[in-house]
């Protein structure tokens, strides 16, 4: 937010830079079970984002004095590859992935059912592989469907879009350029049941009707995204069923064979 | 005590403390809106190069500012540097143990950094001494004494007032010394929901019951320059317009009666 802008980021005809419309959002593909190992996992491509979350848990919370004897803890870790970004990132968490960390970590914690699961942890590993703007909304995004995958009862699958201020503009979903020179950034997540808010940072300039309308237009946008995980979950657990079903239907027309054949 | 008659006393105090919310009342007698009194002693740390000790109830924090030579960013060579860090010492809180930043203490001190750093406080500008070379570096450091809520106003008053008494210390390179170039005054205003209620400046008994926590910062022309959500709770959208509006409406009284601007 704090560097000054040479590039024109909204042209003549009221198009952004990569050609979207204001309440345009990047292509989204989410894939549910990616990973071998994990309990749940999830894959989110995001516009030029490529975020993995693996979900672990619930188990036994270590080390034994994080345990709390009513309800789960929720981990949840942030990470950049060093080579998510065009340069270098040093490896390991620094202050700004520590603090994504923990806002996503209560963010998702406020749809798990945790007090089913005292004493235990559940940990997210959130791991961006390409970064390009937009990743901690991306990966609660994933997070979630990843938890979703791994079993955990949830209230609902959260969810989240950001929105900004590019040129004087609101606009929706800001990418690398609208991030690095745009004038606000205000990332949202929600329940999408009940539309409550249980992420949101904000940081640049907005007038409170600029804001009210980032948050509208991140709240339509969530909505719409939490269509994509569901769809993304239904493609994963939809298939082995469908071929069972199919496998009945075989051994019934077989049973039927042996009836017309007594 | 052990863990689980924690848990109750938590319980209990979480029950009772939502019972008299909904009747309109706190635990201590404010108003949902009331902040608790503030006491601001500036260049408490005349070896600092800006300081500040501030009283927020019970909380208090000693916030100093250094202003050192270095080099610039390479993304940013006309352009000083704000740097901002916070350290919750054990003396503050049974509960704080020393070590190195843990996630409360980073994500207080990035907070605090960003209603100061996206308000544009500092003419960052001006603090060049040799461009691409050599700049001045703003050091916030966050001191932690004594904690009973609301760490993040807390500092955030701490953090301005000793800009606004900084010097930079020109003398050093040969000019003049001079007052650190500020542009705007950001007021930051935190709130804390409990049962449905929300609430200015929690204290440490509100803030270990509350469910969800943001905080909003404003500048003088009521527009909003930083916020975080806090807390494992969720808001409602209009509790957060609620949130927004307070924020300005506190901002304004802050501006004139705290820093005298």
């Amino acid at each position: 937010m704090s560097m000054v802008s040479n590039i024109k980021l909204i042209d003549e005809n009221g198009l952004r830079i990569d050609g979207r419309k204001f309440n345009e959002l990047r292509p989204i593909k989410i894939e549910v079970g990616v990973l071998n190992r994990a309990d749940g996992s999830a894959y989110i491509e995001w516009g030029g984002n490529k975020i993995i979350v693996a979900v672990y848990g619930p188990r036994e919370a270590f080390p034994k004095h994080t345990q709390n004897p009513s309800r789960a803890i929720v981990n949840a870790r942030y990470n950049m590859a060093a080579f998510s970004v065009d340069e270098r990132k040093r490896p390991g968490p620094d202050r700004r992935a520590i603090e994504i960390s923990k806002i996503i970590g209560e963010a998702l914690e406020s749809a798990i059912f945790v007090e089913q699961y005292p004493r235990t942890s559940i940990d997210v590993y959130i791991e961006v592989l390409q970064a390009d703007a937009g990743t901690r909304i991306a990966g609660l995004t994933a997070a979630s469907v990843a938890l979703a995958d791994a079993g955990i009862p949830m209230k609902d699958m959260i969810v989240g879009c950001a929105s900004g201020k590019v040129d004087g503009n609101i606009v929706l979903d800001l990418n690398k350029e609208e991030d690095n020179y745009g004038q606000a950034d205000v990332p949202l997540a929600i329940i999408p049941r009940t539309q409550e808010v249980v992420l949101l940072q904000m940081d640049g300039n907005l007038t409170r009707e600029e804001f009210g309308q980032a948050i509208e237009m991140s709240k339509k946008a969530a909505l719409f995204i939490s269509n994509l995980q569901k769809e993304a979950l239904l493609a994963k657990y939809s298939r082995p069923e469908e071929k069972e079903e199919v496998k009945e239907e075989e051994a019934e027309q077989e049973n039927h064979g042996d009836d017309n054949h007594e | 005590m052990s863990r689980s008659s924690d848990e109750i006393v938590y319980g209990l105090k979480r029950d009772y403390l939502e019972k008299i919310s909904s009747g309109g009342n706190r635990i201590d007698g404010r108003k949902f809106d009331e902040y608790r009194e503030i006491k601001i002693t500036t260049n408490f740390v005349t070896r600092a190069e800006g300081s500040a000790d501030v009283r927020l109830g019970n909380t208090r924090v000693l916030v100093g500012v250094k202003i050192e030579q270095g080099e610039p960013f390479p993304d940013t060579p006309n352009s000083g540097i704000l740097t901002t860090n916070a350290e919750l010492i054990p003396m503050a809180s049974p509960t704080f143990e020393s070590g190195p930043p843990n996630e409360d203490s980073i994500e207080l001190a990035r907070v605090v950094d960003r209603a100061i750093r996206e308000s544009k406080m500092i003419d960052l500008d001006k603090l060049v001494i040799t461009p691409g070379e050599k700049v001045w570096v703003v050091f916030i450091d966050i001191h932690v004494l004594d904690y009973d809520g609301n760490l993040i106003d807390a500092s955030t008053i701490g953090a301005v007032s000793a800009l606004l008494e900084a010097k930079v210390p020109a003398s050093k390179v040969g000019q003049e010394d001079f007052q650190l170039p500020i542009n705007h005054i950001p007021v930051m205003v935190t709130m804390a929901k409990i049962g449905s209620n929300i609430m200015v400046d929690p204290s440490l008994e509100e803030e270990e019951v509350a469910t969800a926590r943001i905080s909003v910062a404003t500048d003088e022309n009521g527009d909003l320059v930083a916020m975080q959500k806090g807390l494992s709770g969720s808001l409602t959208v209009e509790e957060i317009f609620k949130a927004v509006d307070t924020s300005i409406e506190i901002g304004k009284d802050f501006r004139k009666r705290v820093f005298g601007r």
